[in-house]
């Protein structure tokens, strides 16, 4: 059956089972492998991409639940080579070790920022419980998700005050 | 890969129960998925022939207030109830178990419908259904019917609902002067099956006494359950140390859970009597 869904906003037509899991349509069918598969049971996060605006385990996710749908993953956050403002806060706090966790924290972390919530840690650390990062560098993690947080806010208000 | 069972994905109610009717083996619905994608790499047992995906059927969404009963669709999800402000009224109990289920990414995609046909014995919202006497409402193409949510769980992973029909919605009884409290135990906040989770409500009287107390628990048998025993120790009674130290000792009497990967029946039978006393403690404020 042919499925179409919206990926980083690119119209894709895929021709797959409906049951196929979205994490293996990105990786396998769209040869999108910046999401990565952690333990394929919803437990550690590694594979969590936008549906509609939404942070989701794509290795929970149909392809058929998909079809329609507005899908986000890693490789959608830089534009034209420059890392997107969490990116680039990952890349100064430190927030990334051995990276296998680092796409699927960047789309919890953007998931969080457009909830415009106010970036106190309680609120961080609830917006990627459903992330794990096994060299254990939440620390750095949730800096970087506060620093693109402020930055945002700074920029959003007027003369540039924070 | 996992298996890629067949999948139909009907639009309409009527053309989910005609599928329901079609000869072959059961269909397995699918509502977010968050059970059954797991269920389909067939680590946990046989894939499901074919799967019937329900996430389109938007007749089963929507949380309203229906006279003095509150519904709630079964593709409900938990961020639904997070967010619903009719359901932080009435019934915030329910929002505090949402809050604990998985993390956003569960919590986006996993439903009230999808928690109870997955009939796990440590569902999370399942011993809020107990404890208020929820009536839950299938459908299919012979009609409607509803049964209690005391008796959807007859055994180990098995619910009332036939295959022919789907859980379209809950029905949670409001009563004055009625209070539930939600409490769960599991490794860490997020992310954590409970070892031992429970729904207890009652009615306030004019003098503090308790009455109508309903306690039910999961994690500690093959399914959801009440405990008679501890609700009996709990009747007529005031939320005083006595009070809490009889019921605590009631439960762990009662109960006879198992060791399991996720912990013991020791730890079980302490910590539910334990819990139970510290949620006497803050409503008794002693």
């Amino acid at each position: 059956m042919t499925y179409r869904l919206t990926v980083n906003g690119v119209s894709a037509e895929v021709e797959a089972p409906g049951m196929r899991r979205l994490l293996d349509v990105l990786r396998e069918d769209l040869g999108l492998t910046g999401t990565k598969e952690g333990c394929g049971e919803g437990e550690c996060g590694a594979c969590s991409v936008l549906l509609n605006g939404a942070v989701v385990d794509a290795c929970l996710v149909p392809l058929c639940q998909a079809a329609g749908a507005d899908v986000q993953t890693v490789e959608a956050l830089d534009r034209e080579g420059a890392l997107n403002p969490l990116q680039a806060a990952f890349l100064e706090t430190g927030g990334a070790q051995c990276g296998i966790c680092t796409p699927g924290m960047l789309m919890a972390g953007e998931a969080f920022l457009a909830t415009g919530a106010e970036p106190t840690e309680v609120a961080i650390r609830e917006a990627i419980a459903g992330n794990l990062c096994r060299c254990t560098g939440y620390t750095k993690i949730i800096d970087a998700i506060v620093l693109a947080a402020e930055r945002r806010a700074a920029a959003a208000a007027p003369d540039g005050q924070a | 890969m996992p298996a890629e069972p067949p999948v139909e994905s009907p639009t309409t109610l009527v053309d989910a129960y005609r599928l329901l009717m079609e000869p072959g083996p059961a269909w397995r619905p699918v509502a977010g998925g968050t059970d059954l994608l797991v269920q389909i790499t067939g680590d946990l047992g046989p894939p499901p022939d074919r799967v019937l995906n329900i996430w389109g059927l938007d007749e089963m969404r929507g949380i309203t207030l229906d006279g003095d009963e509150l519904v709630i669709g079964a593709l409900t999800t938990y961020t639904d109830l997070r967010a619903s402000a009719l359901v932080g009224e009435l019934l915030p109990a329910l929002v505090a178990a949402a809050a604990t289920i998985g993390a956003a990414q569960i919590q986006n995609r996993g439903t009230v419908g999808g928690n109870l046909v997955n009939a796990s014995p440590a569902g999370d919202t399942l011993p809020i259904w107990l404890a208020t006497d929820t009536v839950i409402v299938l459908g299919s193409a012979a009609g409607e019917r509803t049964v209690a949510a005391n008796e959807f769980f007859p055994a180990y992973r098995q619910t009332a609902r036939r295959d022919d029909e789907l859980v379209l919605r809950v029905r949670v009884p409001l009563l004055p002067r009625r209070h539930v409290r939600f409490r769960k135990v599991g490794t860490r906040r997020a992310q954590a099956i409970s070892k031992v989770v429970l729904a207890l409500s009652w009615l306030t009287g004019d003098d503090g006494t308790w009455n109508d107390t309903r306690l039910a628990l999961g994690s500690v048998a093959a399914t959801p359950v009440r405990s008679a025993a501890t609700e009996a120790a709990l009747d007529g009674r005031q939320p005083i140390r006595a009070t809490a130290d009889a019921a605590a000792a009631a439960l762990s009497a009662d109960i006879q859970p198992i060791d399991d990967v996720r912990s013991t029946a020791d730890y079980r039978r302490l910590v539910a009597g334990r819990v139970l006393r510290r949620l006497l403690r803050d409503e008794g404020g002693w």
